[in-house]
């Protein structure tokens, strides 16, 4: 157990101290950065990824 | 009973108004409008998905108790399946609301189903910080202990003491959990006593759409 705690702690470590990226007095958690990136490219996914099943027509509206 | 006496019954009269505003087809359609056909709509219902997880897991943390999400694996994982299920909620109810805002979903008297969605959100807020101030560990500590000089300044201190570790407790297993559920509840009753806002007009003139 302790092996897989200290490769898991390794890999993703979350018992030290956070990350953050600052740019004067703006201040930002890598992992809040990380989720707010990955928010975005899930919207832009969710806005060109086909949606199965819909039916598109040629030559006129849908 | 006479019928123009039964037509005055409020029973009566209250049952009329909901089955016109609402009846079984529009309140579960068969069929959707054909642009509803996108990726963009499905995270209302995500959102719907992991608030079910959310409650789901918060109603066996709240059977268990403290000692044992705090002592036991089962009670560590069920613990984390709460947790993860908020980011998921959260996320999804982002992306939702991003969608909503870009389709400027309030058109056509949609203005309440945003809202709702509005007020939704920041119940959700309160519903997590308090969830974070009850966990009962150092981190809901170092949360509570920054965020009282926070609440103090506004005067809400009084009759909200984020120090106050039964209060915290009961506002997140008890009040918010009632306020994040009906708002929900009113919110898709409102999207579908409206029905889907219909995409923007296509103003290119003279433009011949593939
Ligand atoms: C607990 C949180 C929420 C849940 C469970 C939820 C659920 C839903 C569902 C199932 C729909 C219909 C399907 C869809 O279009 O995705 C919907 C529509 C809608 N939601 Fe939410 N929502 C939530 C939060 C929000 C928030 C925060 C906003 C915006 C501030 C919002 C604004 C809207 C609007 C405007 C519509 C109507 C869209 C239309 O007419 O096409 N919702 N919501």
């Amino acid at each position: 157990m302790a092996a897989i705690y200290s490769l898991f702690d390794a890999l993703l470590p979350l018992t030290s101290p956070g990350h953050y990226i600052q740019w004067h007095w703006i201040q930002i958690s890598v992992a809040n950065l990380i989720v707010i990136i990955l928010m975005i490219a899930t919207f832009i996914a969710a806005l060109v990824v086909p949606f199965p099943g819909r039916r598109r027509r040629r030559g006129g509206d849908e | 009973m006479s019928t123009t006496e039964i037509d005055r019954q409020w029973t009566t009269k209250f049952r009329r108004r909901l089955t016109t505003a609402l009846p079984s087809e529009k309140l579960l359609p068969d069929t959707q409008p054909s642009y509803v056909a996108s990726w963009i709509y499905v995270f209302g219902v995500a959102t719907l998905s992991s608030m079910m997880v959310v409650i789901g897991t918060g109603c066996i943390l709240a059977i268990m108790g403290p000692l044992w999400w705090h002592e036991s694996s089962v009670g560590h994982f069920v613990n984390s399946l709460h947790l993860w299920s908020v980011e998921v909620f959260f996320f999804a109810m982002v992306v939702h609301l991003w969608g909503k805002f870009f389709m400027a979903a309030w058109r056509g008297k949609r203005q309440l189903v945003w809202m709702t969605g509005v007020v939704t959100f920041l119940a959700s807020v309160a519903t997590a910080f308090t969830g974070y101030v009850s966990q009962t560990n150092f981190d809901s500590q170092w949360i509570s202990t920054q965020a009282k000089d926070g609440i103090n300044a506004t005067g809400g201190g009084a009759f909200f003491n984020v120090l106050n570790t039964g209060q915290m407790f009961m506002w997140h297993i008890v009040l918010m959990p009632i306020a994040a559920v009906v708002l929900t509840g009113l919110h898709i009753l409102l999207v579908r006593y409206r029905g889907v806002v219909p995409p923007f007009e296509d103003t290119s003139a003279g433009k011949v759409r593939a």
